[in-house]
């Protein structure tokens, strides 16, 4: 059964809704508004973040010190990972192309084919998502969290190529936790209305301990000094500044904390990421409807494969989304 | 319906014979882009860290390869090349003019409140 009303018998009857100025079908040119409206949706979140990064210019996390893993493989390696995430997205959005441009020569198996490449595409895609926020909500080496809400980071200097590097210090690696009474409260064991979350592995006191006894480890803040770098504090002061204001240890992030520095860094990551991460889903999702409808043969009778090209633009929609979180959140 | 493609890029400078090469030649054009931004995002060139209007001059070349990037696959990949002057106006006009203006706010009211935060919670008194 075929819904879709291709003719309306008004064509050319220019009073009765059969002229087209703009040379598109209804459809199209609604997902056409459709995709300014979703535009202004996300340049509404950019705008957003680039808001609230002016606004802490002086202090935001560096997008290289954070996302620096590709998985199976250890080490230290930005923008790589998110690089090859760019590169799939873009070669998604080709075999789209070609399929919208089969669909025109009317070819059904190309279409099948490069449909099926698409989906594949924007399924790689979300789960290298999956796996970047993971490890971002995973965390490294563990930080610790001011009064004021600030972070400090530890790390040591290491001699590379004759020349002394500040080299990150997982917390881990010189803090040892003291075995303690206090348990996590579940709500199997006590009210059920409350819980409460993960309790951190050190206590401050535990870290400064650590600290003290490790006289190679350094404290630094996340001031960024004019060689772009965080400032890294002198022995004393990072003691110092532990002792007074030290209040909480994190490790990885989440909408309250986060290890890399500002949470709303955090925030935004998985606002915006995750906004687009839905898009490239329900895409995924749309594109299977359409490779069904595809190899059912539901366009080959329409005689038209616009549908194909309809949910084309909105997939290069959402790599053209991409193409700018990639920019603001890792390179910028 | 007739589907005319325009088979020419950077305003005629390339030419394709037919639509799946010239997808294609986007694909190598905006590999080409992605990979000098990694390129330059691992290694910052020292000489490219002057402030340029306000901003270092890495982040600007950045912004404008993603601007170059979106075009591409605004023109190319979603078939913009081949529309009417009319629906490509409404489209991307509309957008551009509301971007830039949100964009403008936004920064401008961010920096004014990091230089309240710098300068003391005062930054200029009427």
């Amino acid at each position: 059964m075929n819904t879709t009303v291709e003719n309306t018998g008004t064509e050319g009857k220019t009073w009765g809704g059969g002229n087209e100025p703009l040379k598109a079908s209804y459809g199209k040119m609604m997902m056409w508004f459709f995709i300014v409206s979703d535009a202004l949706t996300f340049s509404g979140f950019l705008a957003a973040y680039g808001f609230s990064r002016f606004k802490f210019i002086d202090s935001w996390p560096i997008a290289d010190e954070v996302f620096t893993h590709v998985p199976f493989f250890h080490g230290n390696y930005p923008m790589i990972y998110v690089a090859f995430m760019t590169f799939i997205l873009i070669m998604s959005s080709v075999t789209m192309v070609l399929a919208v441009d089969a669909g025109h020569h009317m070819k059904k198996k190309a279409v099948t084919w490069y449909m099926f490449l698409t989906v594949i595409g924007g399924l790689i895609f979300v789960g290298s998502q999956a796996w970047e926020w993971g490890t971002f909500i995973k965390g490294d080496f563990g930080a610790v969290q001011t009064k004021g809400g600030n972070i400090l980071q530890f790390g040591e200097y290491v001699d590379v190529d004759g020349e002394q590097k500040f080299k990150r210090v997982a917390v881990a690696d010189f803090a040892k936790a003291s075995p303690t009474e206090r348990v996590q409260h579940e709500r199997k064991n006590g009210l059920w209305f409350v819980s409460e979350g993960t309790l951190p592995e050190f206590t401050v006191d535990e870290i400064y301990a650590g600290l003290e006894s490790h006289s190679n480890v350094y404290v630094r803040n996340q001031i960024i000094n004019e060689k772009g770098e965080k400032t890294v504090l002198t022995r004393e002061e990072g003691l110092k500044q532990i002792k007074e204001n030290g209040k909480l240890y994190v490790k990885g992030a989440n909408l309250h904390v986060n290890e890399y520095g500002s949470p709303l860094f955090a925030d935004f990551f998985f606002f915006i990421t995750g906004f687009h991460g839905f898009h490239v889903f329900s895409g995924v999702v749309i594109n299977i409807i359409i490779f069904f409808n595809v190899i059912l043969g539901t366009y080959e009778k329409r005689r038209s494969y616009e549908m194909v090209e309809k949910v084309g633009l909105y997939w290069h929609f959402v790599d053209l989304v991409w193409v700018f979180v990639f920019t603001f959140f890792y390179l910028v | 319906m007739a589907h005319e493609h325009k088979l020419a890029i950077f305003q005629g400078l390339i030419k394709f014979k037919s639509n799946t090469q010239k997808i294609w030649g986007v694909l190598i054009f905006l590999s080409i882009i992605t990979a000098i931004e990694v390129v330059l995002g691992i290694y910052k060139p020292e000489s490219l860290m002057t402030q340029v209007l306000g901003m270092k001059g890495l982040n600007w070349i950045f912004i404008i390869l993603t601007i170059v990037k979106a075009y591409y696959i605004t023109w190319d990949f979603m078939h913009m090349r081949d529309e009417t002057k009319s629906l490509r106006r409404m489209v991307v006009w509309t957008a551009i003019f509301l971007i830039c203006y949100l964009v403008f706010i936004l920064l401008q009211e961010g920096g004014y409140i990091e230089s309240v935060y710098t300068n003391g919670y005062v930054k200029k008194d009427f």
